[in-house]
């Protein structure tokens, strides 16, 4: 056997650096990632808030980590849809044909997601503290969100993967995060699930959004977490290792 | 090493299309290898087996030494591919779209390579501007441009000049051909038997799965002498009205 020498990390930067350069030259993108659950969260607060029953607290303060999470799910999509134009088009062929670590390509989307994601979770979160969200999380708190949020993006990125990268077609390759961004709604996301007819309650307590969110929400709030804590990074690891293997299975079979 | 690609029994299928029914082949160091074929007779299959993007179901193919399915990355150190559909990045500029593969392939001074290609491609002026709204020749050129970085003993081009105006077409012929004088081995496939003819050391020409001439363009001439005669005949004739046309107008 020869020894061959790949650069599989700085290969992996170059790619970073292109699907960043790709990131920031359509903000258009950025925007509409945010725009959207920012907007939801307008119209909760301001138009449905007074007449949510959620306890004590503010209801910008329980709404918060559902918007995160639509946002994740709606941002995720735009990886799905870079991967199929790069499947598309011929650039992980290019890729592959040269002396670059195979794994790079694929990565390079995996982290440029993971950032422009943490872009659009600050944007709303600071656009939230202008809506009187306040936390009493301290900086442990804040630590174990941002955990939470980057495994749940990870998940939903190599979900996102397996879509671009084996659609058919550009509508396929994006199709995928409808669902995902509708999830949030059968959950505690926006209304405690007691007040649910029970066939719906039973799918919204048990499904992975409720279990993250009611998570994200007491760690914001410096609540105990509890088990709900290790439901939900059961799920998303679980989501992530699985997604995962069948992502990679896709980019190998598909570029 | 004489014998930069060396292909022997080659055999692919898709599902039951037989593609390629037994190739050999042979390229020489530092010659133009024109592969011709129409539409569908396996040439791109044949290139993207050469690069290691494809496994053949028997036979074998070597290239620059080394054996493509035992060891490929040996293979894609020594190899350069401009594929038959351009894949340049569209939201990169023509610059950063060479620095990126520069960088990639990891050469020092990858701005001053990327600078060099755009003077050498005519393409400087346009180097700021998004690949995405480059015509389709300049986004050929910028493409043929990526695959020349880093110097590679062998570059394959799929149907180098399909979508190129004359002028474009004899900018792509120029710089095929400086490269064979530099000591690179250039393997292409074109439908054109003029491209061949203007640039191939050696021409074979691959029809339903099997090679049914190989040879020099003499060799190739002496077992068709009619029906080629003619088409060499046409085809400069239009060019050359087109050209002085174009020319008169500057
Ligand atoms: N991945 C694939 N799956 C199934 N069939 C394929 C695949 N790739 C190529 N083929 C088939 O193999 C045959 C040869 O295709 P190939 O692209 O090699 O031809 P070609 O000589 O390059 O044609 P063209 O001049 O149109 O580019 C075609 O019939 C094509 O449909
Ligand atoms: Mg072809």
């Amino acid at each position: 056997m020869n020894v061959t020498r790949t650069h599989p990390f700085s290969d992996m930067f170059v790619m970073l650096g292109r699907s960043m350069r790709h990131i920031f030259r359509s903000m258009d993108t950025i925007i509409t990632v945010a725009v959207m659950p920012i907007a939801m969260m307008l119209l909760f607060v301001y138009v449905f808030g007074g007449a949510m029953q959620v306890g004590n607290g503010r209801y910008v303060d329980y709404l918060l980590p559902g918007i995160l999470l639509i946002a994740i799910a709606n941002g995720v999509g735009y990886t799905a849809y870079r991967l199929f134009l790069d499947k598309q088009r011929g650039i992980f062929e290019r890729f592959r044909s040269m002396p670059v670590a195979r794994s790079a390509g694929l990565w390079g989307h995996v982290l440029s997601s993971l950032v422009s994601n943490a872009i659009t979770v600050v944007v709303i979160v600071l656009v939230a503290l202008l809506m009187g969200f306040r936390s009493s999380a301290g900086a442990l708190g804040w630590l174990a969100v941002a955990g939470i949020l980057i495994l749940f993006t990870l998940a939903l990125t190599w979900l996102a993967a397996i879509a671009g990268l084996s659609a058919k077609s550009m509508d396929g390759a994006i199709a995928f995060s409808y669902p995902l961004v509708f999830l949030p709604f059968i959950s505690s996301a926006f209304v405690p699930t007691e007040t649910m007819p029970s066939v719906v309650r039973a799918f919204a307590q048990y499904q992975p959004v409720t279990s993250i969110v009611n998570s994200v929400r007491a760690l914001l709030s410096g609540n105990p977490v509890g088990s709900e804590l290790w439901i939900a990074l059961a799920w998303c690891l679980g989501i992530m290792i699985v997604a995962y293997l069948f992502a990679v299975r896709a980019y190998q079979k598909n570029t | 090493m004489k014998q930069m690609i060396q292909i022997q029994g080659l055999q692919k299928s898709f599902k039951n299309l037989n593609v390629l029914k037994g190739v050999d082949l042979a390229v020489e160091k530092g010659s133009i290898f024109a592969l011709l074929g129409s539409n569908g007779a396996g040439k791109t299959t044949l290139i993207r087996i050469l690069a290691t993007l494809l496994p053949s179901d028997s036979g074998s193919a070597s290239v620059a030494g080394s054996d493509v399915s035992v060891d490929p990355d040996r293979v894609r150190r020594a190899i350069s591919l401009t594929g038959q559909f351009t894949a340049v990045d569209d939201v990169l500029t023509g610059r950063e779209n060479l620095v990126l593969i520069a960088k990639l392939r990891h050469l020092p001074q990858p701005q001053r390579i990327a600078d060099e290609l755009l003077e050498r491609f005519n393409l400087t002026e346009a180097a700021n501007r998004r690949a995405g709204t480059y015509s389709g020749g300049m986004r050929r050129r910028l493409d043929i441009a990526m695959s020349l970085i880093g110097n590679p003993e062998v570059i394959f081009l799929d149907e180098p000049t399909t979508g190129l105006d004359p002028e474009g077409r004899i900018e792509v012929w120029n710089t095929i051909k400086a490269l064979a004088n530099s000591g690179t081995t250039v393997f292409l496939t074109t439908q054109h038997l003029e491209e061949a003819e203007q640039l191939a050391d050696h021409i074979a020409i691959l029809h339903e799965g099997k090679i049914i001439a190989n040879g020099t363009l003499d060799a190739l001439k002496r077992l068709f002498p009619p029906a080629k005669d003619e088409y060499v005949l046409k085809q400069p004739t239009l060019e050359e009205i087109f050209l002085s046309i174009v020319g008169g107008k500057e």
